[in-house]
């Protein structure tokens, strides 16, 4: 059995009256990818910025690695051990590719001289680290160096640096919202080619997409959300075609109109 | 030959990252070089640039935090009743025999107070800074005229004393504050460019919804923008007094527009995000001899405003073609 890393146990979150998250749990352990499926408007970017701190849960409770947390906010999380690749990617695009990736972490890499205790930054050992991260990503590009302003940067390149930036920091668990959207075929290959690469070092995985086919080849496990409920969790033994999750998924979609839900997006 | 094309490149990189306060320099060069044309005899004697360095630091004290500021996405417009909020305490506690020093410092603790207050209602009031801070500078001032019945205080305890022959005597010649002034820029452009704060405060300003989802505290580094011109406005207030040796309650009142003008003649942007605080620099000493320069020159003193205004517009649109913004 492995061990969990983070556990969030009966978590609503709502905004106004509308209810984005009613009574969800979710449990990720070591080593494992979990595919996060639903319709839009399902509440998994809600769940997503919950994991990552963005907001705080109206109610329920987050335990990390079965201690309880308290005090949950994005520094906390990153701090634990969490990076997070947003779907809006979270970068600062008037600003060069080591900033972006340092962004929140500054004074990350730096040698512990004098001057970085008191809070400056070692660029030159940033600028390197960036460097070799972006070679490990596949960026080969000669036209752009880590000094380059991520603004003239294409929108998959983009996407390389929000994910480089969430494997610079030895995160046990990063989080991937949608990240193949926009992307081309070489460029979404590459993002699931990253991902294996992750879980074979024994890291963990949540997947986010509602494009089934690809989060179906990339999971182990996968939690669907529709309208703020878990209404299904599974592995590949439980379902074993995409076709057959799909299903699962358009019963849920019709059964929604006999059966009101007590709460609604619209 | 390898070497020659690295000292090539970094040279174009250098320039590339300076380019803001670089064309703002060449504004600099261009404008005293119409000034030198137009009346040699004047430009060529210290005492036009002795004037102007006398005041000169007062309008830098406040237009370097203002750069952080509007590089942060923020503005702050009570700058110029906070000056006037803490050179007034600092004059009180002069006239009732304090140590300058300690006044000195009071006057700090006034200015980066009224900061934190401003900063606070602004965030945690979303509040618009631009308004919310105009509103704070009619009602300090207001203050300060309704307790003061618009009387001045004369503060000439100070002359002669080693804490003014420091802060604001002659050193080398020069008025010792330009020193202070250079001294303050200079660290301000290390915190800018090498520290984490200055890093944070742009982050803030180009994006603040990335900022939060990376673990920056936003609301923090918008409070301390205020905080930080609290403090630029208190330096600006106690120097004022010292060169003056006197404290009026419309202190300051003359610097609000000239300040701001000087943060975007010195090419920082109005969206937030990138900015430089020695092209703030710079922008206030255009601005500052601006005003002396044109009297010099030969001009009437009814030339300034338009003048002045003809130097913003043309380094605005300078500034345009020489920075891109990217989304």
């Amino acid at each position: 059995m492995k061990s969990p890393i983070i556990t969030l146990q009966d978590i609503s979150k709502s905004f106004g009256n509308v209810y984005a998250l009613d009574g969800v749990s979710l449990q990720v352990k070591a080593g494992e990818v979990v595919g996060l499926i639903g319709d839009n408007g399902a509440g998994k970017s809600t769940l997503i910025k919950i994991l990552a701190g963005v907001y705080t849960p109206d109610s329920g409770a987050i335990r990390l690695k079965d201690q309880p947390v308290t005090d949950w906010n994005a520094s906390r999380s990153r701090q634990s051990g969490i990076e997070t690749v947003f779907q809006d990617r979270a970068l600062v695009v008037q600003q060069t590719i080591v900033r972006n990736i340092f962004m929140g972490r500054e004074t990350a890499g730096s040698s512990a001289s004098l001057l970085s205790r008191l809070g400056f930054i070692d660029h030159k050992s940033q600028y390197a680290e960036a460097e070799r991260l972006m070679r490990d990503i596949g960026f080969t590009s000669e036209v752009f160096t880590p000094d380059s302003i991520v603004g003239t940067l294409s929108g998959g390149e983009r996407q390389g640096v929000a994910i480089a930036r969430a494997l610079y920091f030895d995160a046990e668990l990063i989080i991937l919202d949608e990240p193949t959207t926009a992307l081309s075929l070489t460029e979404t290959e590459k993002v699931f080619s990253f991902v294996r690469n992750v879980k074979a070092s024994g890291r963990s995985v949540v997947f986010i997409g509602h494009n089934i086919y690809h989060v179906f080849g990339i999971a182990d496990r996968f939690v669907v959300l529709d309208r703020g409920k878990v209404v299904l969790e599974c592995t590949k033994e439980d379902y074993q075609t995409p076709e057959e999750l799909i299903g699962f998924m358009q019963q849920v979609a019709q059964s929604e109109g006999g059966t009101p839900s007590g709460s609604s997006e619209e | 030959m390898a070497k020659t094309m690295t000292s090539i490149t970094s040279t174009s990189l250098f320039i590339r990252r300076n380019k803001a306060s670089l064309s703002t320099l060449f504004f600099l060069v261009v404008m005293m070089t119409c000034f030198l044309i137009a009346n040699p005899k004047v430009f060529t004697n210290a005492a036009i640039y002795n004037a102007v360095f006398i005041t000169l630091p007062v309008a830098i004290f406040l237009v370097v935090p203002l750069v952080f500021t509007v590089t942060g996405g923020e503005i702050d417009l009570s700058f110029p009743s906070n000056m006037a909020m803490a050179s007034w305490v600092f004059s009180l506690l002069i006239q009732k025999g304090m140590p300058p020093v300690l006044g000195l410092i009071v006057a700090i603790g006034v200015g980066m107070g009224i900061g934190v207050i401003i900063g606070l209602i602004v965030v945690y009031g979303h509040l618009s800074s631009l308004v919310c801070t105009l509103g704070f500078n009619f009602f300090l001032r207001g203050f300060i005229m309704i307790l003061t019945e618009g009387r001045s205080i004369t503060v000439l305890e100070v002359q002669d004393g080693l804490f003014h022959n420091v802060l604001a005597g002659t050193f080398l010649g020069l008025p010792a504050q330009m020193g202070w002034a250079l001294l303050f820029t200079l660290i301000c452009v290390l915190v800018f460019n090498r520290h984490c704060y200055g890093v944070r405060v742009r982050c803030v300003g180009d994006n603040p919804q990335s900022a939060e989802q990376m673990g920056i505290n936003v609301n923090r580094v918008r409070i301390s923008f205020f905080i930080f011109v609290g403090l630029g406005a208190s330096l600006a207030g106690v120097f004022s007094v010292l060169i003056n040796f006197s404290w009026w309650p419309t202190t300051g009142d003359g610097y609000l527009l000239t300040a701001l003008a000087s943060v975007f003649v010195g090419g920082t942007p109005t969206w937030g995000g990138v900015g430089t605080v020695v092209g703030g620099a710079l922008g206030a000493t255009i601005v500052s001899f601006m005003e002396t320069g044109v009297v010099a020159a030969g001009l009437t003193g009814f030339y300034v405003q338009f003048f002045k205004g003809l130097i913003i517009i043309l380094s605005l649109l300078a500034h345009r073609y020489s920075s891109k913004r990217y989304r």
